[in-house]
This record gives structure tokens, C-alpha cells and sequence, in this order.
């Protein structure tokens, strides 16, 4: 088969002509940054219809409750973009003098400007702050899981096209077990099963029979949506009760969850989010500071190298990847078991391209759990604003919103946000 | 970075095909592969893929799982069970793909052939772009949003503007690849430019352009008149492409159109210099640049061409079959599309008959559906299962227990 065989989701530099991005920080990010500053100025503040927004920081249930931050639209949006004029300036400075831009830098812009962009868009409206942000996590929730699995996957060098099959699978089994007992939280435990089939499969391909990553990775996605909508239409709808599942309680923790804002939107949540927190730190943890994390990232790298210091290769990739089809299982749960306290029936093809958007936050995150999580976050807040948007209009159309993520991917990866780097090895087979 | 490339080039494990350098052409390249087995071994996964589904049409059906209690005390009526589950829909797919034997006319007879040939139509084509952009080293996952590309340019030139009868089906067509070798061409470009991945950049792509098209069937351009749902005006009768069969059929001459398109890819790759530098480059990059090919150009070359035969899917199955613009006027094709390259090898030659095979899977699929209850969904099981047997010939080879001809000692 004549296939393309480096075929690492990291851009590779060998299209690129020589422009030294390595001996000099590129003036790329600033520039970006310029121009959404003043696309901002221009839309936000010059052509905005003025009027005032109502953020409404606290809901009736809470036991302190605030009042809501009435700001004019735009003067508040004037003030957040002046915040952003200022980060530009400053790593354009920095860049001069040939010097690193810091890296809180375009997070910290990254969240001003979308802070303005709210106020912008809820203009002359009242919208709550604290389901807005609730909402973005639990929408959240399954990218997240699902950057997980790719950063598992992809830093132990096996690129993972999979998220979305191992995401369906994930919803599939979490719905049909937690029907057929009863209990969400056995569904809970049936979720990272089923993701880990995919990943099995996966890993034994890739790994074992040394096929290329991306099409195992596309043929899986297609197996999975094959596989559960056949038995959704088969063995689901011939026995009622095999897909009914109850939901996960929402388990509020006690003195943190009346915190305002933060109470309620971090810790008022249920099981699956939790578990979420944990992962995503102990995974930082554990791929950075831990011996198993080394080893991993090392076979990412440069295979070679590990499997001359005694590494098996073979056996780190397949348990990584193994691993990573039960990390984004689980986030399938968050489609039938998290979404709602009432739980959710299996639909077909019901994640519709979350797995793809997981891949996507992974790379804005550069590979690393805590980017991963802010990029993930990024992209459940913009499809939960869309969902708010819907309800209260809004002055742009919705497609653009829901298009967001994926053109600040492709942004991304075209280097016009300072250049990500993913594991070299990431899409290599290796072969002793 | 660039050495690297070269060096995993190196070390990739020779799969089925000899290296393109020493292809001793079309007809003795298909004597070795059948010499090699791997015709044999793409039967035998087709084989297998198919014995998998069956396994699963067997599990899922009641009577299946009826008799299944008391299989010890009367397997017969199990395997009855299993026979008849299995046998229905199998035969129900065989009468939908190819000829319907218990049909009471004779155009019914072989209209399922027909509609095989028309489902096929757009899979060959955006088959063959995703094959063109393999051989060059690429791989473009997004033939789906350049099909999208294609069918709103096209869709869009036929019930919007009014031209004479053969120039408005001509422009139509153009304008159909015009728009998916755009959307191919982001992808491309970037490559060449900024050495983005174009896996990333053409899924992300996929999204963009069902969202843009989403967002187009709301303007008052794209939306016909009198319509609460998102749907074009249809394409005025002088933009359509001709029926074959007349109208009992649906069959159109988009097929001749795509079946000439991979004659052309054919000619491109195997006849002409750019494609020889598009093999080239796919084979590897680094000796490619050395020899004086320019790398970024291939990319943006290939990646027009790829989007351009997506495009001309999304066209044909817009003009032929379709009539007016919807979000799912892709449907499944761009991704199939993959399959069906896969599974072609990325030959011309084979992307016609794989856009074939899978055409039949699709037609009978729904044919099935309709007969005996069985969910078309398996033909999706069955397609990715080819795909993955295809792939993974030593499996393949273990499963039937069939000797590997390559390894003679030389690799461990």
C-alpha cells in the first residue's frame, strides 16, 4: 500500500521553509493578538449598540446571595480590550528584545478577550453567570476526558483518531448497564470498559501489527458508530428497559459548594465531574513528575532511545493507549449518565464529533493536561454560550460560535498562536 | 525534523506493494500483488468482515436469542434461527446491491445494479481524491467538508443564475471542484506554508464547512421560498446532469464523468510528470527535495487536486442525484471515502472497484433495511472491518492460516 507513514498530528517542520522559529520567538502571537484587539475595539465598542449587560452572579437557591453586576456594555467591553491592548504590548516588547513571551500571557488574553466578547454579546440582556459556567463544564466534562486520552495516547507516541468511537462506546455501555442494574454509578464503572475496547483494538492495530495510526483511528471511529447504532436500532429498541438509564445525583460538597459563584459552579456538581478534577491533576502529576510519566514521554519521543535504556516500547504504547480508551470511556458516561440528574437514553451517533473536538482542544493545549483542560473548557463554554445565545438572540449567528473552536484550532496548529509542538515519535510505528 | 521523516520512511516496514520505483507497471503490478496474495488477502477480508456481521445480525435477533435457551436440547432450531437471520438479510442485501431476482418486471430486476452505480458515483470520485492525496504522502480526512464545498458552489451556480442548457451544466461542474479544491487548498497551503498537520487542519475543516453551509441555507440566497426547513431552491433542469436510464432509474452521467476523472488520475499518476513528483514526494519528502522537486508546492498541488475530486462528488451527487442543497448533502460519503481509498490502495483502478464494493454495500443496505428489519447500520460494522482486516494483513494471514510470502528469513 502506497500510505503516507510519519504521520504525526504534531506539524511537521519538513514543508516548512527554514524561518527559525527556534532561534528567535516568533512575532506571530503578538500580531494575532493585535488584530483581535482591535477587531474587538471595532466590534465590541465602535459598532456596539450600547446598552447595559446584566450578569446575574447568584440563583435563588444559594445561601449568600450577591447582586447582579449590571455593566454598560461598552464601556466595560472598552476597559477589558484596553487590559488586552496592554498583554499585546507587552509581548510585543518582549519579542523584540528577543526575549520568551511569558506563557500566562496568552491564556490570561485568551480569557479577558472572551470576557469582552460576553459582555459584548449579552448586551440589553440578563444572563446568568453561574449556569453559564456550570453549563461550559458539563458540556466540558467529555472533551476533557477526551483530551485526556489523547494526551495518554499521543505523549506514548500513538496518535489517537479514536476519541469519538471510544466516547460512543463509552455513552453506550454507561447507558445499558446502568439501565439493566439500576444504578448510574455501576454505568460509571461499565463506561471505561467499553471506551477501553476501542482502545484495545487500537493498540493491538497500531502496536502490535504496526498499521497506520490515523486510519485505525478513522476506521474505529466508523466501527463504533456502526456498532452502537446497530445495536441501538437491534437490541435497545426490541427491550425497553435496556436503555433507561437514571442519572448521576448531582452531590453538592458541603462548605466549598456556598461559595458564591464558585461554589455553586465547581462544587455543586456530580461524581463524574469530580472524578474529572482528580484526573486531570494526577495526570499532570503523573506524566511530569513521576518515573511512569518519564518513560512515557520518552517513548514518545524518541523510541529508540528508550528501548536502548531497557523501556519497552511496545508494552509502554499498548497500556498507554489501553489507558487512554478507558479515560475518554469514562467521558462517554457524561453523555447518558452526567448530562442530566434524570440521565439520558443512548441516542445514535449522540456524541457527535466531541471526540474530534477533544483532539482539537489537546492540541491547543499542547499536549499537556492542564492546556488540554483550559482548551477544553474554552470549547465547552462556547458551545454552552451558543446554547444560551439561542434562547436570549444574539448579533452574530450561531454557526460562527460553534464554528470557534475549530478555527482556533486551525490557528493553532498553523503556528499564528506561537507553534505547537507534539511528541516527535507521535504516528511513528515502531519496530525493534 | 525533515531527517527524521526521511528516517521513519526508512524504517516503515515494507507492506504490500514494491517500492514505486521499481513498479514494473499496471498489469504486472497486479500479477505480483496476486502472486504476493494480497488480492487474496482482500477477499479473504471481505470474507471475514462479512462473517463478523453475521455474527452480529445473529446475536441481535430475537429468535436468535429465543432459541439460544434451549440450545442443548434442540440446537436445530438455533441454528435455524441463526440460518434463517443471517440468510435473509444477507439475500436481501445481495437483491439491493445487485439484481433483484424476485421482482415482477424487468426494470425492477436491475434497478438495484443501478442504484448501486449511483450511490458509487460520488464515492469513486471523492475515493480517488483521497487516494491522489495518500500516494503524495498526505492524508486528507476532509474529502466530507470539501464534498460540502463542492455541492454549495455548485448547487448554488445551478438554481441561481440562468444560463443556456450545456454552459450552465459545465459552470456547475467547475464551479463544484472549483469549491472543493479551495477547501482542500486551506489545507494544503498551510502545509506548505506553516508545516500544519493536514490531518488536523482538514478535520477541523469538515466542521467548518457543515457550519458554513448551515449558516448559508439561513440566508435568503440559499433558501427556497415557502420553506420552514433548511433547503435550496432546486438546480434549474438545464444544470442537471442527464439520467442514463431514463427515468424509472437514477442513474445519471455523473458516473461517466467520474469513471473518466479516474482515468485522468490514472494518467496523472502513472504518466505525467507531476505525478511522478507527487509519488515522489509521498515516498520520500527529503530525496524528493533533493532531486529538485519543491516539497510545499506538491503539497498545495495535490491538495487542489484532492479537494477538487472531492468537490466534483459533492457536485454530481448534487446535480444527479440530489436536486437541492441540504446540511447532509455529504451524508457518509467523505468519510467512506477514506474506506474506499484504503481499501482501493490507492490505485485508480482499485478506488473503482472499492467505490463499487462499498456503492452495493450501501444500496443493498437499504434494501435490507426494508426487508427483513435489519439496521443499515451494519453495513457500516462491515466497511470499517474490511478496512481493518486490509490493513493488518498478518492477521488476515493468522486468521486463515496462510503462509506470509515475504518473510523468508530475511525479517524476524
Amino acid at each position: 500500500m502506497s500510505l503516507p507513514s510519519a504521520t504525526s498530528t504534531a506539524p511537521t517542520a519538513a514543508a516548512s521553509p527554514p524561518s527559525g522559529d527556534e532561534a528567535r520567538p516568533s512575532r506571530r502571537g503578538s500580531v494575532v493578538m493585535a488584530v483581535l484587539t482591535a477587531v474587538g475595539l471595532l466590534s465590541f465598542v465602535l459598532l456596539a449598540s450600547g446598552g447595559t449587560s446584566t450578569l446575574s452572579l447568584s440563583s435563588s437557591r444559594d445561601v449568600v446571595s450577591l447582586p447582579d453586576l449590571v455593566l454598560p456594555s461598552r464601556w466595560a467591553s472598552a476597559v477589558l480590550l484596553v487590559v488586552c491592548a496592554a498583554l499585546t504590548g507587552l509581548a510585543a516588547a518582549r519579542t523584540a528584545a528577543g526575549r520568551r513571551t511569558p506563557r500566562w500571557v496568552v491564556p490570561v488574553f485568551g480569557a479577558v478577550f472572551v470576557l469582552a466578547f460576553l459582555v459584548w454579546v449579552v448586551a440589553g440582556a440578563r444572563v446568568s453567570l453561574v449556569s453559564l459556567l456550570g453549563g461550559t463544564l458539563l458540556l466540558g466534562a467529555p472533551l476533557v476526558f477526551g483530551a485526556m486520552a489523547g494526551v495518554v495516547s499521543e505523549r506514548s507516541g500513538v496518535v489517537n483518531i479514536a476519541i469519538e468511537g471510544q466516547l460512543l462506546l463509552g455513552a453506550f455501555a454507561a447507558a445499558v448497564v446502568a439501565s439493566l442494574s439500576g444504578t448510574a454509578y455501576l454505568g460509571l464503572v461499565a463506561a471505561p470498559v467499553g471506551g477501553m475496547l476501542i482502545g484495545l483494538l487500537l493498540a493491538v492495530f497500531t502496536v502490535r501489527y504496526l498499521v497506520n495510526q490515523i486510519i485505525v483511528g478513522v476506521v474505529l471511529n466508523v466501527f463504533a458508530i456502526g456498532l452502537t447504532s446497530f445495536l441501538y436500532s437491534t437490541v435497545l429498541s426490541d427491550n425497553a428497559g435496556w436503555n433507561s438509564p437514571t442519572g448521576l445525583p448531582q452531590l453538592p460538597i458541603p462548605v466549598l459548594s456556598s461559595i458564591p459563584v464558585v461554589g455553586p459552579v465547581l462544587f455543586a456538581q456530580n461524581l463524574l465531574v469530580y472524578l474529572m478534577y482528580a484526573l486531570v491533576a494526577g495526570l499532570h502529576v503523573a506524566l511530569f513528575r513521576t518515573r511512569w510519566g518519564l518513560r512515557l514521554r520518552a517513548v514518545g519521543e524518541h523510541p529508540k532511545a528508550a528501548d536502548t535504556v531497557g523501556i519497552p516500547v511496545a508494552r509502554t504504547r499498548f497500556r498507554a493507549v489501553v489507558l487512554g480508551g478507558a479515560i475518554a470511556g469514562l467521558g462517554g458516561a457524561s453523555f447518558t449518565l452526567g448530562a442530566s440528574a434524570a440521565g439520558l437514553a443512548f441516542n445514535r451517533e449522540m456524541t457527535a464529533g466531541s471526540g474530534y473536538i477533544a483532539l482539537a482542544a489537546m492540541i491547543f493545549g499542547r499536549w499537556s493536561p492542564l492546556g488540554a483542560l483550559g482548551a477544553a473548557l474554552l470549547f465547552g463554554f462556547a458551545s454552552n454560550l451558543q446554547n444560551v445565545l439561542s434562547v436570549i438572540g444574539t448579533p452574530i449567528p450561531s454557526q460562527f460560535l460553534l464554528m470557534a473552536p475549530y478555527l482556533a484550532t486551525i490557528f493553532a496548529v498553523a503556528g499564528l498562536v506561537g507553534r505547537v509542538r507534539g511528541p516527535a515519535a507521535a504516528g511513528v510505528p515502531y519496530e525493534k | 525534523m525533515s531527517a527524521q521523516r526521511a528516517e521513519a520512511d526508512a524504517e516503515r516496514p515494507d507492506q504490500q506493494s514494491p517500492p514505486a520505483g521499481r513498479e514494473p507497471g499496471r498489469v504486472g503490478s497486479t500479477l505480483a500483488a496476486v502472486r504476493d496474495g494480497s488480492g487474496l488477502l482482500s477477499l479473504l477480508a471481505v470474507v471475514l468482515a462479512l462473517v463478523l456481521g453475521a455474527v452480529l445480525i445473529a446475536v441481535a435477533d430475537p429468535r436468535v436469542q429465543e432459541t439460544v435457551t434451549y440450545l442443548t436440547a434442540r440446537p436445530s432450531d438455533f441454528l435455524g434461527a441463526v440460518g434463517s437471520a443471517v440468510g435473509g438479510a444477507y439475500t436481501a442485501l445481495l437483491q439491493g446491491a445487485v439484481l433483484d431476482w424476485t421482482a415482477s418486471t424487468p426494470a425492477r430486476v436491475v434497478r438495484p445494479i443501478t442504484e448501486t452505480l449511483t450511490v458509487a458515483t460520488p464515492l469513486i470520485a471523492a475515493g480517488l481524491g483521497v487516494a491522489l492525496s495518500f500516494r503524495a504522502g498526505l492524508f486528507n480526512i476532509g474529502a466530507q467538508g470539501q464534498i460540502i464545498l463542492g455541492a454549495v458552489l455548485a448547487g448554488w451556480v445551478g438554481f441561481a443564475l440562468e444560463l443556456p442548457v450545456g454552459l450552465h451544466l459545465l459552470l456547475a461542474l467547475v464551479g463544484g471542484v472549483l469549491g472543493g479544491a479551495l477547501w482542500g487548498g486551506i489545507a494544503g497551503g498551510l502545509k506548505a506554508r506553516t508545516g500544519a498537520h493536514e490531518v488536523i487542519v482538514t478535520i477541523m475543516l469538515n466542521y467548518v464547512a457543515l457550519r458554513l453551509v448551515e449558516f448559508l441555507l439561513t440566508l435568503g440566497a440559499f433558501q427556497r421560498e415557502g420553506q420552514a426547513n433548511p433547503i435550496s431552491p432546486p438546480v434549474a433542469g438545464s444544470a442537471q446532469l442527464p439520467q442514463l436510464l431514463g427515468t424509472g432509474f437514477r442513474l445519471h452521467a455523473g458516473l461517466l464523468l467520474v469513471l473518466l476523472a479516474a482515468a485522468g488520475v490514472w494518467w496523472l499518476l502513472e504518466r505525467s510528470t507531476t505525478g511522478f513528483g507527487l509519488r515522489a514526494v509521498g515516498a520520500n519528502p527529503a530525496a524528493a527535495r533533493t532531486a529538485g522537486i519543491s516539497v510545499p508546492r506538491s503539497y498545495v498541488t495535490v491538495m487542489l487536486l484532492s479537494g477538487g475530486l472531492a468537490g466534483l462528488a459533492g457536485a454530481v451527487h448534487l446535480l444527479g442525484t440530489e436536486d437541492s442543497l441540504t446540511a447532509g448533502i455529504a451524508g457518509s460519503f467523505g468519510f467512506d471515502a477514506i474506506t474506499v481509498a484504503l481499501l482501493g490502495r490507492s490505485r485508480p483502478g482499485g478506488v473503482v472497484l472499492a467505490g463499487l464494493l462499498f456503492g452495493a454495500l450501501q444500496a443493498g443496505g437499504v434494501s435490507m433495511q426494508a426487508r427483513t428489519g435489519t439496521p443499515i447500520d451494519i453495513v457500516l460494522v462491515v466497511q470499517s472491518l474490511i478496512v481493518l482486516f486490509i490493513a493488518a494483513p498478518p492477521l488476515v494471514r493468522a486468521v486463515f492460516r496462510l503462509r506470509d510470502p515475504q518473510a523468508r528469513g530475511a525479517r524476524a
